[in-house]
C-alpha cells in the first residue's frame, strides 16, 4: 500500500509515523481500512461491515505499541466507526489512535468514532489520540469521537485525549466505569480558534473499592471559539477522586467549565479545580525581556500550557 | 554607558490619585563596573530595573544606552540591544521547561553551556533541566532558574532584583562567587545588583541608596556603609527604645 503526500503528512502530524509501522496496525483512509494486521498478541479483526474492527489483546502481553490511525481526504466525506479494544489480563499496551482530515472543499467532512474499551484486571493501558483538521474550504472538519470506557479490577488506564487545531466542530463524549483498584486519568488538551465550537463531556463512575479516577483538562480558546466541559465525577464506594480544569481564554473566545462531583458514599474522596483566565501578563513581559515579540511570546506560553 | 536623566513615574495610588514613585532621576552606570542599589523597601528600586528594561515608562525624563536613546524602545527591542532583568518575583509557567526557558534566554546555547549556567546557580542539570518552571518548583529553585537564565544571556547590561532573596546561603555565597568572576573588572558589561544583602555589596564598586524614588547617596561601600548602618541603628532606637542586644 503506497500513501499519497497528503496522507504521509497528516499521518505524520497525528500519530509521528513516517511510515507503515510494523507489528499490529489498522490504518484507515476515506472509508476503508488500507492496513489491517495483527501480530501474534494483538489480534485486529475487521467488523463485518468494514465500519470499524474489534482488536483483541492476549493476556500478559507486555510492551506492545499499536497504531490505528484514521485520515479523511476525500471532500465530504460522513462516516461513523465503532471499534472494539478488548485488553487481556495483566497485559501493558500502548494504543496510538487519531484522526486527521483535509478538507479542502465546501462540503462538510465528518468522522464520528465510538471507542469501546475493556481493560481486563490488572492490565495497563496507555491510550493517546490526536485530532487536527486543515484545508481552506468552507466544508467543516468534524470529529464527534465517543469513548467508554470500563477498567476491571486492579486495571490502570491513561487516556490523552488532544485536538491540535483546524476541527471546526467536535462533540466528545467519554464515559468510564472503575472497578476496585482500577484507576484511570484522563487528560485532555483542546485548542479552538475562529468560530470554531466544542463540546467535551465526560462522566467518570467509580464503583469499585478503592478505585480512582482523575481528569485533567488544558485548553485554549481564541477569537470567537466556544468551549464547554462538563466533567463528572460519581464515587459510589470509597474511592478518590480529581478533577482539574485549566483555560486559557483569549480575545472573544467563551468558556464554559461545570465540572460536578457526585458522592455515594461517606469514604469517597472528591475534589475539582477549576481555572479560567487569560495569559498573565507577567509571563509575557517575562517572555519579552528575554527577546522575544509579544506574539512569540504568547505562542511559547500557549504551546507549553497544552503540552 | 547607560545614562538615566530626570526620570518621573506616577502611577495610580490607591486613593485614585496618581503617586509620584520615581521623582526626577539622575543616574549613570559605566561600562567595568558592578553597582549595587539598596536601600528601604518601597523606596523604587524595582522600579528603576522596570524602566531600563522597559516594562515600566516614565512620564518624562530619558534613558539612553551609550548614547542611542532606548526610553520608547519595546521590552523586546531593549533585550536586543543587550539589556536583562533577573525578576524579584519571576512569574511561573506551566508546561515551559527549564531547558525550554534557558534556550529562550540565549537561542542556540550549547549543552555545555546550558549546564554551566545550571551549575552556577547550585542546579544539577540531570535533575533539573527537564522540570517545568511551575508550580512545582520552591521560591528559592524558582530564584534560581532566574538567575540562570540572565547569566547564560551574557548581556551587556544585567540587572539582578534582589539574587539573594529565598535562596540558601551556600547558594548565595556560590553566586557571589560567580558574578564577581563573571562581572569583576569587566570592561563590556554593565552590571547592577539590586539587594539587601552585605555581602553582596562587598563585591560592588559603588552603592546606591534609594529611598522615595530618589537617590538618597552613592558611594562605596566604606563611603556608604557606615550611613546605612548609623541610619539603621537610629530607627532601632526610636522603635526600640535602645540598641537590641543578643546574648548568646
Ligand atoms: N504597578 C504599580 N502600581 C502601583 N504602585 C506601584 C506599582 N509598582 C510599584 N508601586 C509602588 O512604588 C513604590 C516603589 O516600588 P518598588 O517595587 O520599586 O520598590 P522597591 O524599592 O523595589 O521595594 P522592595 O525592597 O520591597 O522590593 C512602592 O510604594 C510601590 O507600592
Ligand atoms: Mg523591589
Amino acid at each position: 500500500m503506497k500513501f499519497d503526500n497528503l496522507s504521509l503528512e497528516l499521518l505524520n502530524t497525528i500519530s509521528n509515523l513516517t511510515k507503515i509501522p510494523n507489528g499490529a496496525a489498522n490504518i484507515r483512509v476515506d472509508g476503508e481500512a488500507v492496513v489491517c494486521s495483527s501480530s501474534a498478541n494483538v489480534t485486529i479483526t475487521p467488523r463485518e461491515d468494514g465500519q470499524g474492527f474489534t482488536l483483541e489483546v492476549k493476556p500478559g502481553t507486555i510492551g506492545e505499541t499499536v497504531h490505528v490511525p484514521v485520515l479523511l481526504t476525500q471532500t465530504g466525506l460522513q462516516e461513523t466507526v465503532a471499534n472494539t479494544f478488548i485488553i487481556g489480563e495483566n497485559s501493558d499496551i500502548t494504543i496510538i489512535a487519531g484522526c486527521g482530515i483535509h478538507n479542502p472543499s465546501h462540503n462538510d467532512s465528518r468522522h464520528d468514532g465510538i471507542h469501546e474499551f475493556i481493560v481486563k484486571p490488572g492490565a495497563r493501558l496507555k491510550y493517546v489520540e490526536k485530532h487536527y483538521g486543515q484545508g481552506q474550504g468552507q466544508g467543516k472538519r468534524i470529529m464527534n469521537p465517543t469513548t467508554k470506557i470500563n477498567l476491571q479490577s486492579g486495571a490502570s488506564a491513561e487516556m490523552e485525549m488532544t485536538q491540535i487545531k483546524g476541527v471546526d466542530d467536535t462533540f466528545r463524549s467519554t464515559i468510564a466505569r472503575i472497578e476496585d483498584k482500577a484507576s484511570l486519568k484522563i487528560i485532555e488538551r483542546l485548542m479552538t480558534d475562529g468560530d470554531q465550537s466544542a463540546e467535551s463531556d465526560v462522566q467518570i463512575n467509580i464503583v469499585g473499592k478503592a478505585g480512582s479516577g482523575q481528569i485533567l483538562s488544558r485548553s485554549v480558546a481564541r477569537d470567537k471559539s466556544i468551549q464547554v466541559f462538563k466533567a463528572a465525577l460519581v464515587g459510589r464506594v470509597e474511592c478518590t477522586g480529581h478533577v482539574e480544569c485549566d483555560s486559557i481564554i483569549m480575545d472573544n473566545a467563551r468558556i464554559s467549565s461545570i465540572p460536578e462531583l457526585v458522592a455515594e458514599d461517606s469514604e469517597a474522596v472528591l475534589t475539582h479545580e477549576a481555572a479560567i483566565g487569560k495569559i498573565a501578563g507577567e509571563q509575557l513581559i517575562k517572555l519579552m525581556s528575554l527577546g522575544l515579540t509579544e506574539q512569540e511570546a504568547i505562542d511559547v506560553i500557549l504551546d507549553g500550557f497544552l503540552r | 554607558m547607560l545614562k538615566l536623566e530626570n526620570l518621573c513615574m506616577t502611577v495610580n495610588g490607591d486613593n485614585g490619585q496618581g503617586r509620584e514613585i520615581i521623582r526626577g532621576l539622575n543616574l549613570e552606570f559605566e561600562k567595568g563596573k558592578i553597582y549595587a542599589i539598596t536601600g528601604p523597601n518601597g523606596g523604587g528600586k524595582t522600579s528603576i530595573a522596570k524602566l531600563v528594561m522597559g516594562i515600566f515608562k516614565p512620564n518624562s525624563g530619558h534613558i539612553y544606552l551609550n548614547d542611542e536613546e532606548i526610553t520608547n524602545l519595546s521590552i523586546s527591542d531593549r533585550a536586543h540591544r543587550g539589556i536583562t532583568y533577573a525578576f524579584q518575583q519571576p512569574p511561573r509557567f506551566k508546561g515551559l521547561t527549564i531547558e525550554d526557558l534557558i534556550k529562550i534566554a540565549r537561542p542556540g546555547i550549547d549543552q555545555l553551556a546550558l549546564r554551566g549556567a545550571m551549575r552556577d546557580v547550585g542546579l544539577c542539570p540531570e535533575d533539573y533541566l527537564m522540570r517545568d518552571v511551575g508550580p512545582g518548583l520552591s521560591g528559592g529553585e524558582m530564584k534560581r532558574v532566574e538567575i540562570a537564565q540572565v547569566l547564560a544571556r551574557n548581556a551587556k547590561v544585567t540587572i539582578f532584583d534582589e539574587p539573594e532573596a529565598g535562596v540558601d546561603l551556600w547558594t548565595i555565597q556560590k553566586l557571589i562567587g560567580i558574578l564577581y568572576n563573571k562581572f569583576k573588572d569587566n570592561p563590556e558589561s554593565i552590571t547592577i545588583i539590586i539587594t539587601h544583602n552585605e555581602n553582596i555589596l562587598r563585591i560592588c564598586d559603588e552603592i546606591m541608596v534609594i529611598q522615595n524614588g530618589l537617590v538618597q547617596a552613592r558611594g562605596t561601600r566604606e563611603e556608604i556603609w557606615h550611613l546605612i548602618k548609623d541610619d539603621v541603628e537610629c530607627k532601632m532606637k526610636e522603635q526600640c527604645g535602645e540598641l537590641l542586644t543578643y546574648e548568646i
